[in-house]
């Protein structure tokens, strides 16, 4: 699809604005939002992707509203003092503890940036607590299940004995 | 310790080795983003918390495993000019915003440049390593060692479910943004270009401007990087970066091919024609520059031009920015006073026996 302002680039940018229930589309490339982006209502400046974060945590709609805590308690985090409004001005989070304190807003938002919310990457040794050893359970869990299926049952009870090892020094730290 | 001899040249000693790919990758980039663990993110930082992390972080380059990595200097951005900030951008190895907004801000460089390591940026650390041609794996191997040597020394911010814990939550999880600057020319002549970048930024893929985020993709340059941090491993993020990368390659050096099986006398004349003008304007604006130099690295590629080498565009490329047409002519330039001695610097480039 083309932009719709310059018919050149290809439109990378597509919203909805709807005003007083009457619903306009917008294609765009991100040249012509550039440039554009002061004269549309309700847009402001600039079609960063910080900008529009604050929109992907739908945080004002009122959808969170009803289903969490009551509209007048203020989302807070108890480390830094950042509240989800500054959030979604700033698209920053103050410091790490943000992420525990926001938590339960966050996952629609890294659904949409990231189409996931749990991360399988890289961890510290050191600060990645326990997570190195519930990785390994996982691997030793999807052996054990091969081994079953091949009906190998003295390595699985080998692994068996093995995970329940391991779970335990989770359950113990 | 500040050494401004980084801003010296405009390229760096990285750029001028030759590598795989590199008629079509100029350069292959990794940056990991990284936190210290119990201090506020470099926005909310007091002065004293932002210094405590710069001397945390630099204290590194006490231990001797980093020096595997080469010799490093700290630049602390409050102790040197604008003028060299802007070239230091200019040569990203630092970001606008370290520049301009950091408090307590500094870059840790490499001898050779290639190594680019930002303090107090959005988050506490920002490794860059930097590689000629298309090199991404090699660059992500080389972040990831150099996170393993901070990491030995240093708490991070990390998360069991979210991974590492970054300023914005578009980085959060690995904190990895692969890179590759790419020059795209025939796709671009041959109007493919849209329906390449479409398709790029469908499988979680951002292109932008050489410039990094808002600036404008000139000279046929264009920087394609991962959009996503979380929930696929580094391997990941990496390997659909290099295969994606790897495509358009392909697709770029068939449609030279056609390009110079159907239209040969065309594409040399448009070559030469640049070659001319660049070799003899007087004036020159810095988006007809980058466009006159991207027939000419064309021409070099093609054969058709030989007097000029791939490096010598990628230096020209640097050399007509306004920092360091500024640092040149050691003086603060117009717009005006710019188009003039950029034409003057690549008039000389272009009359230099090789």
């Amino acid at each position: 699809m083309l932009c719709q302002e310059c018919n050149e680039r290809p439109a990378t940018l597509h919203f909805t604005k709807i005003v007083n229930g009457e619903k306009t589309e917008f294609h765009i490339c991100e040249s012509c939002a550039r440039e554009k982006g002061d004269h549309l209502t309700g847009i402001s400046n600039g079609f960063s992707i910080h900008g529009l974060l604050s929109g992907l945590m739908d945080f004002e709609s009122g959808k969170y509203k009803s289903a969490g805590a009551p509209a007048s308690e203020t989302l807070q985090c108890k480390e830094c003092g950042m509240t989800i409004q500054q959030f979604s001005k700033l698209n920053r989070f103050g410091c790490s503890s943000c992420y525990k304190y926001f938590s339960n807003r966050l996952d629609p938002l890294l659904k949409r940036v990231h189409g996931n919310t749990t991360h399988v990457g890289k961890v510290p040794v050191r600060a990645g607590g326990k997570i190195h050893l519930r990785r390994r359970v996982d691997e030793l869990k999807k052996e054990l299940q091969e081994q079953i299926n091949l009906q190998e049952f003295e390595s699985a009870a080998e692994l068996r004995d093995q995970i329940r090892e391991l779970e335990r020094e989770i359950a113990e730290e | 310790m500040s050494d401004i001899r980084f801003t010296d040249k405009p390229l760096s000693d990285w750029m001028r080795s030759s590598a795989a790919d590199s008629e079509i990758v100029i350069s292959s980039r990794v940056r990991v983003a990284r936190n210290v663990q119990s201090f506020p993110f470099p926005m909310l930082a007091t002065d004293q918390q932002s210094r405590a992390v710069l001397d945390k972080v630099t204290e590194i380059l006490q231990f001797d495993d980093i020096h595997q990595f080469g010799n490093f200097h700290v630049l602390n951005l409050d102790e040197i000019s604008e003028l060299d900030q802007e070239i230091l951008v200019e040569k990203h190895l630092i970001s606008p915003n370290l520049a301009n907004e950091s408090r307590n801000g500094a870059v840790i460089l490499s001898e050779d440049e290639s190594i680019s390591i930002m303090v107090n940026e959005e988050d506490h650390l920002r490794i860059q390593c930097l590689y000629p041609g298309f090199q991404v794996q090699e660059a992500w191997k080389r972040a990831s060692a150099i996170d393993d040597v901070f990491e030995a020394h240093i708490d991070y911010s990390f998360d069991d479910r979210r991974g590492y814990l970054t300023s914005c939550p578009t980085n959060v999880g690995t904190g990895v943004r692969a890179s590759v600057m790419m020059h795209l020319p025939a796709l671009v002549m041959t109007k493919q270009i849209g329906r390449v970048l479409t398709a790029v930024s469908q499988v979680g893929l951002a292109v932008r401007g050489i410039y990094g985020e808002g600036s404008e993709a000139t000279g046929n340059l264009f920087q394609i990087s991962n959009q996503i941090t979380l929930g696929q491993t580094e391997a990941e993020i990496i390997d659909n970066l290099y295969s994606v990368v790897l495509q358009i390659i392909g697709h770029e050096r068939n449609a030279r091919e056609r390009l110079m099986t159907d239209s040969k006398l065309r594409i040399a004349d448009r070559v030469m024609r640049s070659y001319g003008i660049l070799s003899h304007a007087y004036l020159m604006d810095s988006k007809e520059a980058a466009q006159r130099i991207s027939d000419v690295r064309l021409g070099i590629d093609l054969d058709l031009i030989r007097e000029k080498t791939i490096v010598e565009m990628n230096e020209l490329n640097v050399l007509i920015q306004p920092g360091f047409l500024q640092k040149k002519f050691g003086r603060t330039l117009e717009s005006g006073e710019r188009d003039m001695y950029r034409a003057q610097l690549i008039r000389e480039s272009f009359q230099r026996e090789n």
